[in-house]
């Protein structure tokens, strides 16, 4: 087996050193009715060149992104990624390493660890990052734990524009560790009036802008509310490019700022791994979940950078500590942090107006087809349009004749009632063409 | 004293350090400044025309607060990563023993079958009519895990190891809540030499941790476990093979102890790795178990991320798995998305956006598909046999906690054999880093005193071990002979020597800010 070093004259050496007759003999504390004499029924080891038809196979029964016009997003999206980071983040140093335990041999990652939350401060416009989350949704999560620390209470608001999956997330750890949720209706239009669900018994409101439905938000009002009764503000974004173009949460009054940075760097790869951004004021780190790398120096006293404020973490404070979470997202993070450093803030600009400026294109072609209505007025690269007829069947027929046309929203929301709804998102990689074959297509099935 | 960057040197300390270069350089080792030092606010390595004119529909809501995050060029950025990953230790650098986190080979192939665009460019919410390929490799993976594990179901979606524990947990508080019983059984037991995860899972939602400790040799005795257990225990918590490298031998006893006490068992399968095709958890009367795909089935650590953490569940609790997961349907695979009715009638919830980590899922199944049955079983033989090797190699010089015998996939001493030689652990770890490896697993598990575990795996070659086990011999013995120095001081030739913790916790800077003369002159 081609992973496997050993051959066998050398199993048996050591078995010999060992001073054991057999390798079974290294397995005895598994009770002895319970080992395994067969091989489980699964296949025998393939060859390279099988394994890669095998996968390709699977692979290859699937519609990608790049090769059709594409617009969809609401949570994920589709943008280009410079060559340079998927090279960079394979180098092995990277790519097979493992958490900074040992940070005289794990500098490497310390130090774009310390620029990625640098780079998510700026963004989000806080004051402290953490090294990342699994993803948005689970930063989301967290969140909502930590607000009730920070608060010692136990009820959180969630917007009606907050991401179906990020609702349900909060649902179910807030069900299972006996905290409330107020989730309100579905709010297509940024319309929902959050400050009369604000009191003292709030820990903190969830706000998403752009929202699940495009909608951007001014965060200020509802920020007020939230301090003027002790609460905390948590403001989620799933599209990391808005940044770029949009005043960020931290200006607007947040406490927490967490959301999904997939969009800078890394893949769609049906849902994950993609990598949770999460920042907050400096105030807050102590209750903070996730790891920190701090800047420090070494004995010669050069600078270094460190795992730090590991005393909030599972391995030191087992049951008291603010999060289980061991693993973060790194990989991912240095791809972010990769793709971030390439564009730098003349980049990250060019790109979200490009996002914009796509959006507003389609949104306005759309508004042109019989029977399609662009809700938003106010949006960033995603909106929702309604359809005459329900949005799933719409983009199955779309997707019959090639065009990957949005999200349907009873995907998100079944039994809502909002199954004419389509969101549509449009990115830097949607040319004429693409904008031209939506609208053909619709005209088409609708 | 400072470089040209502005950032000291420490080349004052020469003699120590071993620099005395003008640039703090060595050769091959390049200092690295920070990308923020090096970038300009107007430079990119993205090219990007801005779009023809248009009317925007921010609502007023366009950013004024200045990003202030500098760019490189493709050039800089590439010279940036390249000489910061040549600061980090790596598989494939050199052996890389850290128990318990299983440091095996990352084949390529892998990384390449995560890359088709069939897998790494489809999006979670294209129609499912579009992806039946991505649900076939689910449902094949689903298959491959509950195959070995002798499971009645999986829960793919879980991110990571902590976060499958959370899953598994999940799903035991729903099916006693099923029951009638959540007021009732709010106590989950952990043996002291659990991963710290396992008791702050429980915490998380609301369990209390009763404490099990271990006997003397290592294992959880299950009449311990009969005196923690009562009508107020939801669920034991079991490492197996455990933390200290050695199979529960008596898991059976504990599971039936467990049930007939009407509570749950979930096992952490962070040492799956060492009995894969050789016993199933399901046949020991495991009802869940998280699979680390980034241990077991070598996807890539990252340097600290992303993991993948599906859990297997028994019958007895499969239908409170969370949601999605894949369903046959027609001639055709579904995704069940939605809980509260249908097949998802009693599932748990949602626990994150999406499916789960799908390019992680490939990245298994392709080292599944790669060693298949005989191969899997294979592999499981020689981490183990590696392990004992190490463990043979070094016992008349090291100390071994629970006595000489022959371990699972990962070999445990203690600092027993170090006592007043004024060499710590630490030191002796760091010391290793001189010599070219990266250390192994340092104080965990916490029931063994100054804990060292050694977790070879199945990717080191004789030849390679029997240098690391020389290693280890002559620095062993040079602490026998009071080189303390070469301890203490060390490491003298890593990238850095020892970090100031302390002071990184007393006054944390965990962000990069200009400095005054710079801020001033933009000012």
């Amino acid at each position: 087996m081609r992973y496997l070093p050993l051959t066998d004259t050398e199993r048996a050496d050591m078995l010999a050193r060992i001073g054991v007759g057999s390798i079974d003999a290294l397995f005895v504390d598994i009770p002895e009715k319970h080992r395994l004499a067969d091989l489980v029924d699964l296949p025998r080891r393939k060859t390279e060149l099988e394994v890669e038809r095998a996968i390709g196979r699977m692979a290859a029964a699937n519609v990608s992104a790049g090769s059709v016009p594409f617009f969809v997003g609401a949570g994920a999206y589709k943008h280009h990624v410079p060559a340079s980071v998927d090279h960079l983040i394979q180098r092995s140093e990277f790519l097979t390493s493992y958490t900074p335990y040992q940070p005289e041999i794990a500098q490497g990652t310390l130090q774009y660890l310390f620029e990625f939350q640098t780079q998510v401060a700026a963004l989000t416009g806080m004051e402290v990052a953490n090294a990342s989350m699994y993803d948005g949704s689970t930063g989301c999560g967290e969140a909502v734990l930590m607000a009730h620390r920070v608060t010692r209470r136990r009820k959180a608001v969630l917007s009606g524009g907050l991401h179906p999956h990020y609702a349900d997330v909060v649902r179910t750890l807030s069900a299972m560790a006996g905290d409330d949720v107020v989730a309100l209706e579905p709010d297509v239009s940024a319309a929902e009036d959050l400050i009369q669900a604000i009191d003292g018994t709030v820990s903190c409101v969830v706000v998403q802008t752009p929202d699940v439905f495009g909608n951007l938000r001014d965060l200020r009002a509802v920020a007020d509310a939230c301090h003027a009764n002790g609460a905390l503000l948590i403001a989620v974004f799933t599209e990391a490019v808005s940044l770029g173009l949009v005043e960020p949460p931290g200006a607007m009054g947040a406490d927490i700022v967490v959301g999904e940075g997939q969009s800078i760097g890394n893949a769609l790869s049906f849902g994950g791994p993609y990598v949770g951004l999460f920042a907050t004021r400096s105030k807050y780190v102590r209750q903070m979940p996730g790891r920190l790398c701090g800047e420090t120096v070494d004995a010669d006293g050069n600078r270094g950078f460190v795992l730090t404020l590991s005393t909030r973490e599972q391995h030191i404070r087992r049951d008291k500590a603010t999060s289980n979470i061991c693993t973060n997202s790194g990989l991912c993070s240095l791809a972010f942090t990769i793709h971030m450093s390439l564009l730098g803030q003349a980049g990250l600009t060019r790109l979200a107006r490009v996002n914009h400026a796509n959006a507003v294109r389609l949104a306005d072609m759309l508004d042109g087809v019989p029977g399609v209505t662009v809700l938003n007025w106010v949006f960033f690269n995603e909106f929702t349009v309604r359809l005459p007829r329900p949005a799933a069947d719409v983009v199955e027929d779309l997707a019959r004749r090639g065009i990957l046309g949005g999200v349907p929203v009873s995907r998100l929301l079944p039994g809502a009632g909002l199954d004419d709804l389509l969101l549509v998102a449009s990115t830097e990689v949607n040319t004429d063409e693409d904008r031209a074959a939506l609208v053909a297509g619709l005209r088409e099935v609708l | 004293m400072l470089n040209r960057q502005g950032r000291p040197t420490g080349t004052g300390e020469a003699a120590t350090s071993g620099a005395g270069t003008f640039t703090g350089n060595r050769a091959l080792l390049q200092e690295e400044a920070l990308l923020f030092e090096t970038g300009r606010l107007d430079a990119t390595g993205v090219d990007i025309d801005e779009p023809a004119p248009f009317v925007s529909r921010l609502g007023g809501l366009e950013r004024k607060t200045p990003l202030a995050l500098p760019g490189l060029s493709e050039p800089e950025a590439m010279r940036h990563y390249v000489r910061l990953s040549q600061k980090n230790y790596g598989i494939d650098t050199g052996l890389f023993p850290l128990g318990s986190c299983t440091m095996k080979h990352n084949p390529r192939l892998n990384e390449k079958m995560a890359r088709l665009p069939g897998i790494g460019d489809i999006h979670p919410l294209q129609p499912v009519s579009t992806v039946q390929g991505a649900l076939a490799l689910m449902e094949m993976l689903g298959h491959w895990l509950t195959t070995l594990t002798g499971m009645a179901a999986v829960a793919l979606s879980p991110k990571a190891g902590a976060h499958g524990e959370l899953c598994g947990m999940m799903a035991i508080k729903a099916a006693i809540a099923a029951r009638g019983e959540a007021a009732q059984r709010t106590v989950v037991v952990v043996p002291d030499s659990a991963h710290g995860t396992n008791p702050a899972t429980a915490a998380l939602i609301g369990f209390t941790v009763r404490a099990v400790p271990a006997r003397e040799d290592g294992t959880v005795d299950p009449e311990a476990v009969k005196a923690v257990l009562g009508p107020d225990v939801a669920a034991i918590m079991l490492t197996n093979p455990n933390t200290c490298g050695l199979f529960e031998r008596d898991v059976v006893a504990i599971a039936d102890a467990v049930h007939a006490a009407g509570a749950y068992f979930y096992c952490d399968g962070a040492n799956f790795n060492a009995i894969v095709d050789k016993a199933r958890p399901g046949d020991l009367g495991v009802d869940a178990m998280h699979i680390n795909l980034h241990k077991t089935f070598s996807t890539p650590h990252g340097g600290g991320g992303p993991g993948a953490g599906p859990v297997v569940l028994s019958d007895r609790l499969a239908a409170f798995a969370p949601v999605p997961f894949v369903r046959r349907s027609g001639d055709g695979l579904a995704l069940v998305e939605v809980d509260g009715d249908g097949e998802a009638a009693q599932s748990f919830g949602r626990m994150t956006a999406f499916h789960g980590q799908m390019g992680m899922f490939v990245r298994a199944m392709s080292y599944m598909l790669s060693h298949g049955s005989d191969g899997l079983r294979q592999a499981s033989e020689d981490a183990v046999l590696n392990a004992n090797y190490v463990r043979a190699g070094l016992a008349d010089l090291m100390s071994q906690p629970f006595g000489d015998k022959p371990c699972m996939h990962e070999a445990l001493f203690d600092d027993t054999w170090l006592k007043g030689t004024g060499v710590t652990t630490l030191d002796f770890a760091k010391a290793m880093i001189d010599e070219g490896y990266h250390p192994m697993t340092v104080y965990f598990p916490l029931v063994a005193h100054g804990a060292m575990l050694v977790e070879p795996t199945e990717s080191e070659s004789k030849a390679s071990l029997d240098l690391f086990v020389a290693t280890l011999r002559d620095l062993a013995l040079a602490v026998k002979a009071g080189d303390t120095e070469r301890f203490t001081a060390a490491p003298r030739l890593a990238p850095r020597r020892r970090l100031d913790e302390t002071k990184a916790a007393r006054s944390p800077v965990l962000r990069w800010t200009p400095p005054e003369p710079i801020r001033d002159a933009a000012e």
